[in-house]
């Protein structure tokens, strides 16, 4: 019996791309949230390269406000693959005096990552940065290329940007210049959890239905955290929850949900009417809050 | 799933952003929190409509000036499909933007306002699609409601349409009319009650239809190789696998094959994906080959049938499109970059301008942003190509600028 290899063609783009990178860049990096879209890279970047190993590190730029759950997933996942992981730490900028930690009821350190991660680039001379982020998560990212170029202070100049024709891509870049890519740009939410479900991936336990204390504001749902500040009056209370995207746990929304497998969260990611991006509270700030976050070096 | 790409084009005033927010709407692809600021931003606006604009214009700029100024990449699906559209703006000056959307895409809807007809901007539209071998094109004449939904008006123009078609070169291309209004969703997804007149799909059962050999244009095999494999662990000791993706057509085991350039003859023994192996792939597979022979293959190479041999040359005839501000001008030195090639290259010449309104082509020394032309290059290496109309991907290359590394110029190798 003839047995062919079946064409998915997003699967396809992104190990073309993986590819890609290790011959156009001297030291690519692949930055490692420990969210669905980080961990779906590493499982693409394995079939890219299999059976070698994947050829480069993986960065966390850890903002010290993480999910336990997350933290030791991501250790099992480096051991398991034998990869190498590079963690660099906000808290060394805060202490250091670079940044400023917020204060108040929205504080969060989600912006402050951009600080670390723009001096572990320069720390390692990384020419290649390798994010999941995808093109449906908001409006400015939809703007981004697949191979994205940031000057020397990581800013990203979305009116002058390098048109990318079929699957052609461009990494030549001066000295001091990076690349962010992008493997995953025209992967849809659902088009991930689909593919972790098919490739049985598998994710940290807060993907998942849980009971979890938390506290209302603006609607959503907060994890009661020494690291998430609450006001007093808003009370305490135990849920069944689960996350639909992973940030630091100041800047992330829970979910009501009893989907405790990922058939049952594919399930409720077709029938959701609230798009992932409304759980997370970093880009309520204002219309523009993320494309002002990527001028500045963001992801 | 399979995916389906499609390329919208229009003028600033024609709708295109309402035609693909009513898509998205009518597709239930909308979360109710992108509606609800599409409610809010429209009302604070003073629109009593939705203004689905708001749902695609992504750029500050844009927001401000309420135009779109670059390809903006948007998502839906419907059980049966994964849909990308690539939102180009229809300004003259952003030819670019509109290759750049075309050379990516399966599908081409061009947008014609009811009210206007055929103008030069949909010629300019067509000619694009044509030139980079769009194979489906909609044709989706919109704001019917605004001429009293006339049967008239839109067979008017078809007929202008018609004749416009009638001048391409590409007669494989198949061309679709829709008369729509996007604004309130007649013919978009659900059919139109103000047209009984039209019995012909609407927009989405029309891309519900396209099968892949509708939309892909089969050719010969290849396969340019992005890099060798060679895990030198215990268990994998000997092995070199080439890594790349397939294109144009099947690669099975035991096709015999040729290496260029050094014309290497060889046989496939085995097709590897992740950790499986396979009798056969398909194009548009990423893909790992082992050849029988140790031989030695690099970044660069291309693997093909020995049967189906590329052309091998150091100089080639091509139709350009620039887009960068500084000008293309004959003996300027680029990089090209053709598959996973990459060679130093001089223009030749620059023999004229194309009009991309269908009227012929101006003899010509250099050629400016968003301009097309005939341009004859000279390759410091050979390259192994055939010609864009017979085999699309070995057939575009780009032009890289060597001071300042940006995409300067995209190309389409002609048949000598």
């Amino acid at each position: 019996m003839s047995s062919i290899v079946k064409t998915n063609a997003l699967e396809s783009e992104a190990i073309y791309i993986f590819r890609e990178v290790i011959c156009q860049f001297d030291k690519p990096v692949l930055l490692f949230s420990g969210g669905k879209d980080s961990i779906t890279l590493v499982r693409l970047a394995q079939k890219a390269f299999f059976p070698a190993k994947i050829p480069f590190p993986l960065l966390h730029v850890d903002t010290g406000h993480n999910f336990p759950e997350t933290i030791e997933f991501r250790d099992r996942l480096v051991k398991e693959l034998g990869l190498e992981l590079i963690v660099r730490n906000v808290q060394d900028a805060i202490d250091e005096g670079k940044v400023v930690e917020e204060s108040g009821k929205y504080s969060s350190r989600n912006s402050l990552q951009t600080t670390t991660l723009l001096d572990a680039i320069e720390e390692f001379k990384f020419d290649a940065c390798i994010g999941g982020a995808r093109r449906d998560e908001e409006k400015a990212r939809a703007k981004e290329r697949i191979f994205s170029v940031r000057d020397d202070f990581g800013q990203w100049d979305e009116k002058n940007q390098r048109p990318e024709l079929f699957d052609i891509l461009n990494g030549k870049i001066e000295n001091g210049q990076n690349v962010r890519v992008f493997p995953i740009s025209n992967w849809t939410e659902l088009d991930v959890w689909s593919y972790i479900e098919q490739e049985k991936i598998e994710i940290p336990s807060i993907y998942f239905s849980h009971k979890r204390k938390v506290f209302l504001r603006d609607g959503m749902i907060w994890s009661h955290s020494p690291f998430v500040y609450q006001e007093e009056n808003e009370e305490i209370e135990e849920r069944i929850v689960r996350f639909r995207t992973v940030g630091d746990m100041s800047c992330t929304a829970a979910v009501d949900s009893y989907a405790a497998t990922i058939a049952e969260v594919v399930g409720e990611i077709r029938t959701s009417t609230i798009s992932e991006r409304g759980a997370r509270i970093d880009d309520k700030r204002s219309e523009a809050a993320m494309e002002k976050r990527k001028q500045q070096g963001y992801f | 799933m399979e995916v389906l790409k499609i390329a919208t084009a229009g003028s600033v005033d024609d709708g295109k952003s309402t035609l693909i927010g009513r898509l998205l709407y009518d597709t239930q692809s909308l979360t109710t929190d992108k509606l609800e600021a599409i409610e809010k931003s429209s009302k604070q606006k003073g629109y009593d409509y939705l203004d689905f604009s708001l749902a695609t214009d992504g750029l500050v700029a844009e927001r401000e000036q309420g135009i779109t100024i670059d390809v903006a990449h948007i998502y839906f699906s419907t059980a049966k499909k994964s849909y990308i559209i690539a939102d180009t703006p229809g300004h003259v000056e952003y030819t670019r933007n509109m290759v750049t959307g075309a050379s990516t895409s399966q599908v081409s809807i061009i947008l014609i306002d009811a009210r206007k007809g055929v103008i030069e901007q949909t010629y300019r539209h067509f000619f694009i699609n044509n030139l980079l071998r769009v194979k489906e094109v909609i044709v989706a004449v919109n704001k019917m409601d605004l001429v009293d939904y006339s049967e008239e008006v839109y067979n008017k123009i078809k007929e202008d349409f018609q004749a416009l078609n009638a001048k391409s070169t590409f007669k494989e291309q198949t061309v679709s009319y829709i008369p729509l209004s996007a604004i309130n969703g007649g013919n978009v997804v659900d059919k139109s009650d103000n047209m009984p007149w039209y019995t012909g799909q609407t927009v989405l059962e029309h891309l519900e239809a396209l099968e892949p050999e509708d939309v892909d244009e089969k050719g010969k095999a290849r396969f340019p190789v992005q890099t060798v494999i060679r895990p030198k662990t215990e268990e994998y000791h000997d092995f070199r696998g080439y890594a790349g993706k397939l294109y144009g057509n099947n690669i099975k085991v035991g096709d015999a094959v040729t290496v260029l350039p050094s014309l290497t003859e060889s046989t496939v023994t085995k097709i590897h994906f992740f950790d499986k192996q396979f009798d056969e792939a398909s194009a548009g597979s990423s893909i790992t080959i082992e050849l029988e022979n140790d031989i030695n293959v690099t970044r660069g190479d291309m693997i093909v049938k020995s049967a189906e041999l590329p052309k091998v040359e150091k100089e080639i005839n091509t139709t350009v499109c620039w887009m960068d501000s500084k000008k293309l001008v004959p003996g300027a030195k680029y990089f090209v970059q053709h598959n996973t090639n990459r060679v130093l290259a001089k223009i030749e010449s620059v023999k004229n301008v194309i009009a991309t309104d269908y009227s012929g082509s101006t003899p010509a020394t250099q050629l400016a942003i968003n301009e097309i032309g005939e341009v004859n290059i000279k390759l410091s290496k050979a390259i192994y190509f055939d010609a864009y109309n017979d085999n699309k991907s070995n057939g575009a290359f780009i032009l890289i600028d060597i001071a300042t590394n940006t995409t300067a110029g995209v190309g389409f190798i002609k048949a000598s």
